[in-house]
């Protein structure tokens, strides 16, 4: 665990001299902070003409799928890849560390960033419950949250598993990018076409559906948990695959 | 300490290194010698747990390679190839990031011991991205010594330092060396004499020789190679040189020059001398050659040759 930590921290405190987490981290906020006030000003419109809904933070939280998707492979693509080309990898391969240990690190440093920058979006939550009276429903907060955490941890698994397959990180980004875009818009449309228990396993495996339908509407359920650990674990098992599978050539 | 028995590595259909036999005691520094692609970075890399063997066994500290690739690295220092730093840390934060993975207490204060092994203390601050290529070899060298390990594998550690650092990381090296082992490769002579106590010559994944530097020295000095230079054109000059008693073999250079060696026990520079002057040739230079690495293998493969043959 120690040595998952120590991976972790120096990853963790490389991307706060990284321009690329920087302009990452601007991108998220900036688009998250436009939406926000896009939404207030609405609500304020209609709320003059007296008729609308009070705005929830789903609308907010909502925005992050796509930003996650963008922003992702740009976090990850040189986590695994660059220590490759650099030649650190052999160094981390040959010290007293497991192989899992370094993915899982790399993994949460990664991790830690995102919920940093996620974090900071907290503030728009306590403006809105400033705004309406008698405040907003902290459960859906809750679970829209724990749905952007979830949906960030399984795209930096997959990240960080496509990342120690790759030495060019540039490869290792598009490659990224083109997983997430499938997992998170293409995989979905066969299950509009398909019929019976085809169209039920496409429904699951779409990640859009376990974040709008599910968590981002205030829907706690088993199943679509077990389906974003399920891409955690997968992730971080074709990361130490593959880094083990470094050592063989 | 280190033991390697019928070590083999293939890497697809090339055979990189082939049944490696050889150990390294406590206190000894062994040398391995060798021109590029020869084997030792794989050798090197199979015994600090970075990659299995494809055959064969090799234990360090009584610990097997493979299957307690852990305790092995916990006891080896190993400085690769291609010195691994970040260049967005300082010196001080990479060796304390290398201390914390590698278990150690007092992490800043043996950070800044091993910077004070390789003269780098001054430098602790800066970032390692600013270095000079010995100051990172140096730096790299530091993580090796970090942990204090019983072993330390160091993949050409002089290369790219300047003639005054290079005496300085021998004596480093040196140092360590009297109550550890060392295995340190090289592709230059005169460095393996320097500070092997032992060195194996390995060439296309095979151990050559292995013998005392001093050994090897009177072993390889059994004949002389001397250049000579004309002025003008050395066309036919090869012929006359042949014709001279005692030279083994002549070769024309492509600058114009010709190289002929002779035996080390009859000297044929005054014939030789004499035969290109007689034939018109005004000679300009004659200086004898040391013998190249290339041509310590050539010398040695066909020693072997001719023993395989005889026996």
């Amino acid at each position: 665990m120690r040595n998952i930590w120590i991976i972790a921290k120096r990853e963790f405190d490389h991307y706060f001299i990284s321009p690329i987490a920087y302009v990452v981290a601007f991108m998220i906020l900036l688009t998250i902070g436009i939406i926000f006030a896009i939404n207030i000003y609405f609500f304020i419109q209609n709320a003059l003409q007296s008729f609308g809904q009070v705005p929830d933070i789903s609308s907010v939280t909502g925005a992050f799928g796509f930003l996650l998707v963008l922003s992702i492979p740009a976090i990850t693509m040189r986590l695994i890849s660059d220590e490759a080309r650099m030649g650190t990898l052999e160094l981390l391969l040959t010290a007293p560390i497991r192989d899992f240990e370094l993915v899982v690190g790399k993994w949460l440093g990664g991790f830690l960033f995102i919920l940093t920058v996620v974090a900071v979006t907290l503030v728009y939550p306590l403006i809105l419950n400033g705004l309406v009276s008698p405040g907003i429903d902290q459960q859906l907060v809750m679970s829209s949250y724990l749905g952007v955490i979830l949906v960030a941890a399984s795209f930096l698994a997959l990240g960080v598993g496509i990342s120690a397959v790759f030495t060019n990180q540039v490869a290792a980004f598009f490659v990224t990018l083109s997983v997430f875009v499938f997992l998170w818009w293409l995989i979905g449309f066969p299950a509009q076409v398909l019929q019976g228990s085809a169209s039920e396993i496409f429904r699951y495996l779409d990640m859009k559906s376990h974040f709008y339908d599910a968590l981002n509407v205030g829907s706690i359920k088993l199943a679509d948990l077990v389906y974003f650990f399920s891409l955690i674990a997968l992730g971080l098992f074709v990361g130490t695959t593959a880094v083990e599978t470094r050592r063989w050539r | 300490m280190i033991q390697v028995n019928g070590l083999t590595k293939d890497y697809g259909a090339r055979r990189a290194i082939d049944n490696l036999t050889f150990d390294a005691e406590q206190g000894e520094i062994v040398g391995f010698l060798g021109p590029n692609g020869a084997g030792k970075t794989t050798t090197m890399r199979i015994l600090t747990g970075y990659m299995p063997p494809t055959d064969g066994t090799a234990t360090v500290a009584g610990y097997d390679v493979v299957e307690e690739s852990l305790e092995v690295r916990k006891r080896v220092g190993y400085l690769p190839e291609t010195v691994p730093l970040y260049n967005d840390m300082t010196a001080l934060e990479y060796l304390k990031f290398m201390a914390s993975l590698r278990r150690i207490p007092d992490t800043e204060e043996r950070a800044y011991e091993s910077l004070e092994a390789v003269n780098l203390e001054d430098r602790a601050d800066s970032y390692i991205g600013t270095f000079s290529k010995g100051m990172r070899q140096r730096v790299g060298l530091a993580q090796a010594l970090i942990h204090r390990p019983e072993v330390l594998i160091l993949d050409e550690p002089t290369i790219g330092l300047d003639p005054a650092q290079i005496v300085e990381i021998r004596n480093v090296i040196r140092e360590i060396g009297k109550d550890r082992t060392v295995l340190l490769s090289t592709h230059i002579l005169s460095e393996a004499q320097q500070m092997c106590d032992r060195v194996l010559i390995i060439n296309k994944g095979k151990i050559v020789t292995e013998d005392t530097p001093e050994n090897l020295q009177s072993r390889l000095v059994g004949s002389q190679r001397v250049v000579l230079r004309v002025r003008g054109d050395s066309d036919g000059l090869t012929n006359r040189i042949t014709k001279v008693k005692g030279v083994r073999t002549v070769e024309s250079k492509s600058d114009g020059s010709v190289e002929f060696e002779f035996g080390a026990g009859e000297d044929a520079r005054p014939q030789v001398a004499k035969a290109v002057v007689q034939a018109g040739y005004e000679l300009l230079e004659m200086r004898p050659v040391g013998l190249s690495l290339e041509e310590i293998f050539l010398e040695l493969t066909r020693d072997n040759a001719v023993e395989a043959q005889t026996s």
